[in-house]
């Protein structure tokens, strides 16, 4: 009955998204205020029966209801209560509910919170948003649906959860992703509606920023904690693989990145707009791309969904529909919208364009490197892989670039800058940098290594240009400190910068500097590296609630001095007989101490993997710094001042009718 | 020491029967260099049959077998490029990770730097047109005398001053 | 220009389309053999049934024949098995390889399951597989009269790959050796 409940709850929210879809617009296009005041009460509507739904699949979960299809192939009774609820959104159909949820929560909050902003727009935008749920609700219903029964022979059992994925990596890494990517419908839908209404002023660039802010900076957090999952959970120490999935969750990171710059621009000097409609449109486009390529069976990853063509025909027509519609709008309606604001070669402005078209190259680099084997297949000319030494090689130079720009760009002024200003302020920043750089790799590891020197010194340079200005932005005229001067988001845009030049230590360490090991070790017998030793006591066996697990016993040392026991795990468990291995790390700030069990030898010896990384932990303590930098800004008062808000929108309109 | 090793791996391969088989493997190098570039090669080698991924993190049979040519060709004093070569004449491109320079794969290896480019050529122009029709712009608007009355002038600079940085 | 210009993104994304959609009848993880075209590499084995027999290259003997990669961990080996007898009883040789196997489990299977081979070569370190870039079992190669390997089938035979991937080959190899004759008659 509940699944039956659940099934029938979705298809409610579907009629009232269909609605959504319809009724405001006529009503915007008509001007027919009752129509027009429909979308917010059909969106929560919407939001209400994809609750439901969702916590309807959720207690077929947690009451262990193997008749539902969707629960039998990915729980068991023994799973732990915490990997049910994860479970829920762990397969294919369940995680596109989530999917829909996602974007209603969104569409939801949007009607909360936008009761100052024109209802006509809003509508529009509701409306927008309203459609794209209807084209995933009608995914999942018609070619996933998660309510499918067994019926009437249902196993008494569950075939479990994957074991790699019963992790708190699980419970948090999806979720977060999805908030980003369906975050981006946002700024999709607010695209829309301002093509349709021709109207995209600073106003509407301050409506928009503060969602694709939010979106954004779930979607930071998300890449995060993917990275920093498959680092401990699978074993082997990676960070980052481009595997094509990874590249599916970065690609609209890395346009949202531009936009959120973009949107800037537009907000304070009305230029950009119709760059920054056509990155608002193409960050939602890659999510959706990203869903296809995840979903489809296009390509070969570890972290694709079973893949079926028939799902992943639906996917391109659903991608097909919105982006050619968006795009298809965009060619006619966007040279309407023209840029009044000029500004000089050397400003502000210059340098954020500059920047994004950086970002937008790697977007496209990165792109091309995900589809280059599908197209070479589609031509007929053979299978390659591209891999990590691709991506490096032509992702780094361009990270390059952008940190430099980075650092100078906060003292650029808008519109005409004075010339002889970065020789003042950051001429000799740059020059200790240069020498920061070169000398780092033979003080830290005694010979030069190019790609070291690059590194530390653009971190260097992007961590002192930025604290430089940040000092000045707070000195005021009397040479005292105000901390008042700056606004809010300029605070989030230090964190932010300061998180990527944290992310460029953690990487260029690791990467050059880390060391590994794969050695026998008999029981009782000691290993030795970079300054650390493992002593390796024998094993234990352990219980777990659904597994059983050989746990090694390794005493590490340094100078002599124990400093931690780690303890690696094979696992066995005991639903999918499948062998897992759960590494054993000891983390510091300036170094992870990694040992992963490898096979059983002979004489109760063991195969066993170290790993001495140092700084990695840096990586996520950047992506956190980015992404609560992004929330920061988020909270800037502009973006919440109500009463300010409706004066100034009655004498822009006023103003505007003028002109 | 050959023997040795060999005799090692086949207890290893014995002994792991049924047992799911690891990535980690034991090999004694007879010159420390080996051991990184052991390490990186199988970093940059896709395993045949997987789902993406490399012969260092797979603990699949074909991998096995793979990094234990690549130790023994190693050992025997071949280079890097030569196991590369070993390696894609019988399996193919697709098993090596770092694309090749040739025919299909131009416009992969070319494409950034002429997305690079093609980057360039836009901020120029969009910058330089922008400041040419700045100069035009000025003429027609002291021209069209559209002007906000000082009521409404006022009101804008005090929204304005509000929103700058 | 400046239409155009903002028709370029729809342009892209259409031409992107395209190859999606090609890409979804694609499949991924089909891989291609770097051997087809190319001569069967040298080898040296002990056969599976008699134990002392050394077998190389110079003993695979036929106008065409297939090289089958099979072993008794394997499955689907098994479940291809009866069309091999089925294949071998029609008059195509067929030459096993038992991939990474135990010489006794091996005979055991031959002798329970019927023996479809001319021999077996115990590839037991799978040094012939590896040289023939077999990555797995069941794989079966065709060989032409001049020993250069035509086709590398990655799965099952049975009656429908066998027909459309195998036959028109073979077809094609007796025509070329029919040629062959032709000329030299002439």
């Amino acid at each position: 009955m509940i699944p039956e409940l659940g099934n029938f709850s979705l298809i409610v929210g579907l009629a009232f998204a269909i609605c959504l879809s319809v009724i405001p617009l006529v009503g915007a296009s008509s001007n027919n205020l009752t129509l027009v005041r429909y979308a917010r009460p059909l969106t929560f509507g919407v939001f209400l029966f994809t609750l439901i739904s969702y916590l309807l699949l959720t207690s077929s979960f947690v009451s262990d209801d193997f008749s539902v299809l969707y629960v039998a192939q990915n729980s068991n009774s023994h799973l732990p209560i915490q990997y049910k609820f994860a479970a829920v959104f762990g397969g294919h159909e369940g995680s596109l509910l989530l999917w829909v949820l996602m974007l209603t929560t969104w569409a939801s909050a949007l009607a909360v919170s936008s009761l100052k902003l024109d209802e006509a727009f809003v509508a529009r935008v509701l409306a927008v948003l309203g459609m794209i749920i209807v084209g995933f609700m009608l995914f999942t219903l018609l070619t996933s649906n998660p309510f499918e029964r067994l019926l009437p022979n249902f196993p008494a059992e569950g075939r479990d959860l994957n074991p790699l994925l019963q992790d708190i990596g699980l419970i948090v890494h999806p979720p977060m992703l999805y908030l980003g990517w369906s975050g981006f419908s946002v700024a999709f839908a607010f695209a829309i509606a301002a093509l349709m209404t021709g109207r995209m002023d600073a106003a509407w660039a301050r409506w928009t920023r503060p969602w694709t802010l939010a979106a954004w900076s779930f979607l930071s957090i998300g890449i995060t904690l993917g990275s920093w999952w498959a680092y401990y959970e699978l074993g082997w120490g990676g960070w980052w693989f481009w595997d094509p999935v990874e590249n599916a969750s970065f690609m609209p990171w890395i346009v949202g990145t531009a936009l959120i710059h973009a949107l800037s621009v537009t907000e304070q000097r009305g230029a950009f707009r119709n760059w920054t409609i056509l990155l608002a449109i193409s960050a939602f486009s890659l999510s959706l791309l990203g869903t296809f390529l995840v979903r489809s069976g296009v390509i070969n990853s570890v972290h694709s969904f079973a893949s079926d063509p028939g799902r992943g025909m639906f996917i391109l027509m659903l991608l097909g529909t919105a982006v050619i519609g968006s795009l298809t709008l965009f060619a006619f309606k966007a040279s309407q919208l023209k840029s009044t604001s000029k500004f000089e070669l050397y400003s502000k402005e210059t340098f954020i364009l500059a920047g994004n078209i950086a970002l937008v190259v790697a977007t496209a680099t990165v792109l091309l490197g995900t589809l280059y084997p599908l197209l070479v297949d589609a031509l007929n000319m053979g299978k390659i892989s591209v891999g990590p030494p691709y991506y490096n090689a032509v992702f780094n130079p361009i990270v390059a670039v952008m940190a430099v720009m980075m650092g100078v760009a906060p003292i650029i002024r808008w519109k005409k800058n004075k010339a002889g200003t970065f020789r003042k302020e950051l001429g000799l920043v740059a020059l200790a940098s240069i020498v920061f750089g070169i000398a780092f790799p033979f003080v830290y590891g005694g010979e030069f290594i190019t790609w070291v020197a690059v590194g530390m010194g653009l971190a260097f340079w992007l961590i002192t240009a930025t604290l430089k200005n940040a000092k000045t932005t707070v000195t005021n005229a009397q040479g005292k400190i105000d901390l008042s001067r700056p606004n809010q988001s300029y605070w989030g845009m230090v964190v932010s910068h300061l998180g990527i030049a944290t992310a460029i230590i953690g990487a260029t360490m690791v990467s050059f500097y880390e060391t590994q090991l794969d050695i026998r070790m008999d029981v009782g017998s000691k290993v030795t590296l970079s300054g650390y030793e493992f002593a390796f006591d024998g094993m234990k066996d352990v219980e777990g609630p659904n597994y059983t697990a050989k746990q090694g016993q390794f005493r590490v040392f340094q100078d002599g001095q124990q400093i931690t026991l780690l303890q690696p795990e094979r696992r066995i468990y005991r639903v999918q007989t499948m062998g897992m291995t759960e590494a054993g790390i000891d983390s510091t700030l300036t170094r992870d101490l990694f040992v992963a069990l490898g096979d059983p030898l002979d004489n109760e010896a063991w195969a066993v993997r170290v790993y001495v990384k140092p700084f990695i932990n840096l990586l996520w303590i950047a992506g956190a710094l980015v992404a609560f930098g992004g929330f920061i800004c988020m909270g800037d008062r502009r973006y919440r001042a109500k009463k300010v808000a409706e004066t100034e929108q009655q004498t822009i309109e006023t103003v505007a009718a003028r002109v | 020491m050959k023997p040795l090793v060999s005799m090692l791996l086949g207890l290893l391969i014995v002994l792991s029967g049924n047992a799911i088989a690891s990535s980690v493997e034991t090999y004694q190098f007879s010159k420390s260099e080996y051991e990184v570039r052991f390490q990186d090669l199988n970093k940059i080698l896709r395993c045949p049959k997987c789902q993406n991924q490399n012969l260092a993190d797979s603990n699949s049979m074909i991998s096995q077998d793979l990094r234990r040519e690549v130790f023994r060709l190693m050992e025997e004093g071949r280079s890097d490029d030569q196991i590369i070569e070993f390696m894609v004449m019988r399996y193919g491109d697709f098993v090596l990770y770092k694309p090749k320079f040739d025919g299909v794969t131009y416009f992969l290896w070319l494409g950034p730097i002429g997305f690079g480019a093609l980057g360039l050529l836009i901020l120029g122009t969009v910058v330089f047109r922008q400041r040419n029709k700045r100069n035009a712009v000025i003429t027609a608007d002291e021209s069209s005398g559209e002007h906000l009355s000082s009521d409404e002038q006022a009101k804008l600079d005090r929204i304005l001053k509000r929103d700058s940085d | 220009m400046k239409r155009f210009i903002l028709f370029l993104p729809l342009i892209l994304f259409l031409v992107l389309g395209a190859f999606l959609y090609k890409g979804l009848f694609l499949n991924p993880k089909a891989m291609p053999s770097a051997l087809e075209g190319k001569p069967v590499p040298e080898f040296k084995l002990l056969t599976v049934t008699k134990g002392d027999r050394i077998v190389t290259k110079a003993d695979l003997l036929g106008d065409y024949y297939l090289m089958n990669v099979w072993a008794t961990w394997c499955p689907s080996c098994k479940a291809e098995h009866p069309y091999l007898l089925d294949i071998a009883r029609s008059g195509v040789p067929i030459y096993g390889i038992n991939y990474k196997d135990e010489r006794a489990e091996a005979t055991k299977w031959l002798t329970t399951y019927q023996d479809p081979y001319k021999f077996s070569a115990f590839d037991v370190n799978g040094e012939l597989g590896l040289n023939l870039g077999v990555y797995g079992a069941p794989e079966t190669f065709l060989v032409d009269h001049k020993g250069i390997i035509r086709l590398r089938y990655a799965g099952v035979i049975n009656a429908n790959s066998w027909g459309s991937k195998f036959v028109p080959l073979i077809n094609d190899i007796k025509s070329e050796i029919a040629e062959l004759a032709g000329d030299s008659e002439s």
